[in-house]
């Protein structure tokens, strides 16, 4: 098998970054199934003390921009992570993903300079059509400018994609909400894979959301927990590129920015996270994450039009699946309830293709979802940890 | 019935350990060599085929910058720009400051396309993560690894069969650290798979070059006819070992006529008794061709360091030097040295069957010598031979050369005996004395049942007498020719530009002759090839080794209206002085000279440099010859010192010269051990047919013994006997052996390699070889002699008295 080694590198580097939130989360069953279950084991053994060197989140330390829009190479894992439901110019529904990973090799916590960086970036691409599901992937490492980010003017890169300050038209300003003037507020992102690409360009209509407890989320009974906070105001207007045509879309965007340490529990072997834009203007973020030993955590932030964000710890939320696709092998569940009394929602979420499978070396579900029942709308679901049956 | 049977033809071999031991033992032999070659060629090939997926990296299109380095820069524009490349950092490298130089080879793991890497590198030992954290990874053949042990400050080694020897793969951060070059690139490898939509090369990196990938099988072509070569030798090693086995087996049988006569008497069926036989000789083929196959591993393991050492240095394949075992392979020489065994006893089975049921069961030693037989025999040889000779004019390749080859080997075994039988019988008219004209009958008498064994030693001691005069020659011509060839005192090569002209800048200061060379790869008479620009100097002149000449060969080169085409190339495309040869697309020159360019399997045009880089103004000198300095054996620290370049970079001329000999060397010390092993499974072929001869001889010597001849001087004459036929045999292999080499030289070499050598002959080894085909035959006859000089007189009256 020629191109074992290879692979097993990026799951390496994958085992620290995994899919987003799937990362925090520990994913054991999935690094068993990848192979990877020693080196997990490792991490995962120093619950509450310095993860093998590196830094670990603290309550209470507040985030500061444009500083924190950066890298933090102390911190074994990060992400810069983009959804946006998209229309077609002729009706159509679907979302692209935006992502960029970066892992620390080792909690020398500098960026490196030259091949020898310890910092490794990892990039995922994917668009969704109804009936069409593409992906691509993207490797390279830190310490030579072919992937990284800067804070201010905004930059995340990794090869020729590219989440950044504008360098191509943005959606006009609207009068609905006055820029704060943040490093994120006007964004273009691109990237392109062997049959597509997307150009799109993104303006904040709203503010930064901080989560959890001032954007300390915690992600598990024991405590555990990463830095995250979201823009997930962006309007979006672009262009969907395939090599036999090229679609123009409109729509709404979503970027979470989280960072951490540490693995979670070795018990919790998945991870559903969804991010809703509900028509009244609210937004929705929640997840849970499945345990073998007991009842899911769930965890959930609802956000009002104005940005204005409300917290909600394990059990407020419930997600329940209602029906599963076979996808890779895999039984998926591809339609959910979403319910959370203390807002009044209570919403059916659908995917808009079941397929929406990123077969990368960590392979995982995400794409665009519709959501009917209390509120309307539309969003993105990612879940993590389904194993072949 | 059966198991009565069954043991009864056993017994035989209880009663004769010897014969049985000589029996495996030659099939053992025979099948050990031919395994041995096809392990070898098994080895090689596979290893072609890793190279191609581990570090193929010549299959993949890559970008290089013709008048300039590459760096870390380039890469990253091009990765940001769209293009989905892997850069590649590569170097001679001297790790400890001795031995041959190794080239490092840094690839970048997480951009590489896949299957660059090794294998199964995390049952090595390496955590991914070790590749690209300090100190690093270095990936080894197992015998580099062994060679570096120990070596301080380098990283961790790992030793893996994946990565071809002389070679060390590792992570470009760590090569960039190891050959002292930060930040620098020699190519950058083009994916497979590249996003829509890229821009094009012209448009973001007009001063990159795209390289096409070496197709694979490149090497395999190449080497195809080193291991026919091989192969061809080791069916000559199992021909001659089936000598033996047809010797013995055929012995068997004839000793146990009396058994097979009784049981067929007693009522086994034919049908069960043939039966009976083949299952016997199925089960000893299957034990002597389990031995076989161990010994065979065992001199193939032997073997293989100078196989692989030969492959690197004639056609820069790598095979590692460690052997790998398959069962595949095993199971082949198992299923040969069955076919073999089958083929051995068909004839004797057959006779079996064909006996009459009363037969007398009498051996058969008492052959009337049928002049009509050997002369049926004769006739076939020469028609062989015939056609042998032929091949050459109707067919082309290598192919003919081996039939060739095999026609005058075969057909010459097959005329001996009728050559032998005539030599004997002069001697027998021109002896005056009753006990020589014995001696002569007798030994003519003998000659049916020794022929085969004479027949093997002959094949021996003529490919011995041909392959011996063909590395002989090949020797000499080769020698003088690397003195010709390499007039330059220190060959140096840069690495970018910048060393180029610090190498020009030091040759001019210290007043030296520069020969800068630029290699353009060009596609000549249909095959990959090379264009190589040369400037005017006299150390051309004087020295370059040109076949065919012409007045004006020099001034027709310097002036580029003519260039040198290698021999190669014109025996490829029949090239001769005047005719034109396309050097590329509209672009052709005629041919002023041909000059001979050993161990080069490509085919190769000399052009001036002037008009080359007119042609290519992207080529570059790279590799420099100096000339003319004065040797106080310090101009070589002072071209380090002065130029920067690194160590690994500069080759004095004697130590190219010693690289080439010992290449040269290793090439034939494969053949050359094949050739003794050869030897050897011919003595012991002479020996069986001794020993079957001496068992079934008492009836004949017992009138001699009863005249009152000694027991020890039949025994002394049995050795002279055997030296003697041993010296006739000698008499006819050598023309035959000149014949071979002949063919070797003027068909065989020209096939496959493309060059054609001149003959000399080496009657020094001549007389090496006779002296010991004459002592093997003495000692193959010395213990049945021993035993003959032993016998009990009774055993000789009793052939008076039994049966006769």
């Amino acid at each position: 098998m020629k191109g074992d080694h290879a692979t097993a590198l990026q799951r390496h580097a994958r085992r620290r970054l995994l899919s987003r939130r799937a990362a925090l989360s520990g994913l054991g069953a999935l690094a068993t199934a990848a192979g990877m279950a020693p080196a997990l084991g490792q991490g995962f053994a120093g619950l509450g003390t310095d993860a093998d060197g590196f830094a670990v989140p603290t309550r209470g330390v507040p985030l500061s921009f444009p500083q924190d829009h950066g890298p933090h190479p102390a911190y074994r894992i990060e992400w810069w992570y983009l959804t946006a439901n998209l229309t077609t110019s002729d009706g159509r529904e679907g979302g692209i993903q935006w992502t960029l990973f970066r892992a620390a090799l080792d909690p020398g916590g500098d960026l490196g300079d030259g091949w020898r960086s310890s910092q490794i970036w990892l990039g995922h691409a994917g668009l969704t059509l109804p009936g069409r599901h593409r992906y691509a992937e993207r490797l390279g490492r830190g310490g030579i400018g072919q992937a990284g980010v800067r804070a201010a003017p905004f930059a995340a890169w990794i090869d020729d994609w590219a989440l950044a300050d504008p360098a191509a038209p943005l959606p006009p300003e609207t009068a609905a909400f006055a820029a704060t003037g943040d490093a994120l507020d006007r964004l273009t992102v691109r990237a392109a894979g062997t049959d597509f690409a997307y150009e799109l360009g993104l303006r904040a209509e709203g503010p930064l959301v901080l989560q959890g407890d001032a954007g300390y989320s915690v992600k598990s009974p024991a405590g555990q927990a990463s830095y995250y906070y979201s823009q997930p105001f962006f309007r979006v207007e672009g262009r969907l590129l395939f090599p036999d045509t090229a679609v123009d879309v409109r729509g709404q965007g979503w970027l979470d920015r989280e960072w951490s340490s540490q693995p979670l529990a070795e018990t919790q072997d998945g991870w559903d996270w969804v991010s809703l834009h509900l028509v009244t203007g609210e937004k929705m973020m929640g997840f849970r994450l499945r345990d073998r030993a007991g009842p899911p955590f769930t965890s959930a932030t609802h956000i009002a039009p104005d940005g204005t964000e409300t917290p909600y710890s394990d059990g407020a939320l419930t997600l329940t699946p209602l029906a599963t696709a076979e996808v890779a092998g895999r039984a998926v569940p591809v339609r959910w309830r979403a319910h959370l009394p203390a807002k009044g929602i209570d919403v059916t979420l659908t995917a808009l293709e079941p397929q929406s499978w990123m077969g990368t070396a960590t392979p995982y579900w995400e794409g665009p979802i519709r959501i009917e029942g209390s509120h309307g709308g539309r969003g993105y679901l990612e879940m993590t940890g389904y194993v072949p049956e | 019935m059966m198991r009565t049977a069954m043991r009864g033809l056993a017994s035989h071999w209880w009663r004769h350990p010897g014969q049985f031991l000589t029996l495996i033992l030659g099939l053992a032999l025979a099948t050990a060599l031919w395994s041995a070659v096809q392990a070898i060629n098994a080895e090689a090939r596979a290893s072609y085929d890793a190279a191609a997926g581990t570090l193929g990296l010549q299959r993949h299109d890559a970008l290089v910058r013709p008048n300039g380095s590459l760096t870390r820069a380039d890469f990253v524009d091009l990765r940001r720009a769209g293009w989905r490349v892997s850069p590649v950092l590569e170097g001679r490298y001297l790790p400890g400051g001795a031995g041959p130089p190794l080239t490092l080879v840094g690839i970048d793991v997480l951009s590489a396309p896949p299957g660059v890497l090794p294998p199964g590198l995390a049952a090595a030992g390496a955590e991914p993560v070790e590749l690209l954290m300090a100190p690093g990874v270095l990936f080894a053949a197992p015998e580099v690894a062994a060679r570096l042990t120990g070596v301080p400050d380098l990283p961790a080694l790992r030793a893996s069969a994946a990565v071809p020897p002389g070679q060390i793969l590792t992570d470009i951060g760590v090569a960039e650290r190891l050959l002292d070059r930060e930040g620098a690139l020699t190519r950058l490898i083009v994916l497979p798979e590249q996003p829509f939509g890229r821009p094009p090369l012209a448009e973001i990196a007009p001063d990159l070059a795209l390289e096409a990938g070496t197709p694979e099988g490149e090497i395999a072509r190449l080497t195809r006819s080193f291991h026919l070569n091989l192969t061809a030798f080791g069916l000559l090693s199992f021909g001659v070992g089936l000598f033996i086995v047809h010797g013995a087996i055929g012995l068997a049988f004839e000793q146990r006529r009396a058994t097979i006569r009784t049981l067929r008497a007693l009522g086994l069926p034919a049908g069960r008794l043939a039966v009976l036989l083949l299952s016997e000789v199925v089960v000893l083929a299957l034990l002597a061709g389990a031995a076989g196959v161990g010994l065979g591993y065992a001199i193939a393991a032997a073997l293989l360091p100078d196989v692989a050492a030969t492959l690197r240095g004639l056609y820069g394949a790598a095979v590692p030097g460690v052997l790998g075992f398959d069962p595949l392979w095993a199971l082949a020489g198992l299923a040969m040295a069955l076919a073999g065994a089958l083929v051995a006893a068909a004839q004797g089975v057959v006779r079996m069957l064909r006996m009459p049921l009363l037969a007398s069961a009498r051996p058969r030693a008492w052959q009337i010598v049928s002049d009509g037989a050997l002369r049926r025999q004769f006739a076939f040889g020469t028609a062989l031979l015939a056609i042998g000779a032929a091949t050459p004019w109707l067919a082309d390749g290598l192919i003919a050369g081996f039939a060739l080859l095999a026609g005058i080997l075969l057909g010459a075994a097959l005329m001996l005996p009728l050559v032998l039988s005539a030599l004997l019988s002069l001697g027998a008219r021109r002896a005056n004395e009753a006990l020589t004209q014995w001696f002569w009958s007798d030994t003519r008498q003998q000659l049916p049942g020794l022929s085969l064994a004479l027949m093997a030693l002959l094949l021996a001691l003529a490919a011995n007498i041909g392959v011996g005069t063909m590395v002989g020659s090949f020797r000499l011509t080769f020698v003088g020719w690397l003195d010709q060839r390499l007039a330059a005192d220190l060959y140096v090569s840069a690495a970018d530009a910048r060393e180029a002209r610090a190498i020009a800048a030091f040759a001019e200061g210290e007043g030296l002759g520069l020969l800068p060379r630029v290699s353009v790869e060009a596609a000549l008479g249909g095959a990959p090839g090379a264009l190589e620009g040369v400037v005017d100097h006299p150390v051309y002149r004087e020295n370059w080794p040109l076949l065919t000449r012409t007045e004006t060969t020099w001034d027709d080169v310097s002036s580029a209206r003519g260039v040198l085409v290698n021999e190669q190339l014109a025996l490829r495309s029949g090239l001769r002085p005047g005719d034109l040869v396309d050097l590329a697309p509209g672009w052709a020159l005629p041919v002023a000279g041909i000059y001979s360019d050993y161990g080069n399997p490509a085919g190769q045009v000399i052009v001036a440099l002037s008009a080359l880089t007119a042609r290519f103004p992207e080529a570059e000198p790279r590799s420099f010859g100096l000339v003319g300095g004065p040797d106080d054996g310090t101009l070589r620290q002072r071209l380090l010192d002065a130029t920067g370049v690194p160590p690994g970079a500069v080759i004095d001329q004697a130590e190219v010269k010693a690289i080439s000999l010992a290449v040269f060397e290793r090439t034939f010390a494969v053949t050359g051990a094949l050739n003794v092993l050869t030897l050897g499974v011919a003595g012991i072929a002479i020996l069986t047919a001794l020993a079957t001869l001496a068992s079934m001889r008492l009836p004949q010597l017992a009138p001699v013994w009863a005249l009152g001849l000694t027991r020890r001087r039949l025994a002394r004459l049995d050795l002279v006997r055997s030296a003697l036929l041993a010296a006739l045999t000698f008499a006819v292999a050598l023309p035959v052996g000149l014949a071979v080499a002949w063919a070797l030289l003027a068909v065989v070499n020209v096939e496959a390699f493309g060059w054609r050598l001149p003959m000399h002959i080496f009657p020094a080894g001549w007389g090496v070889l006779f002296v010991l085909s004459i002592l093997a035959a003495v000692a193959a006859a010395a213990l049945p002699a021993r035993r003959l000089s032993r016998v009990a007189p009774a055993e000789f009256l009793k052939v008076f008295a039994n049966e006769r």
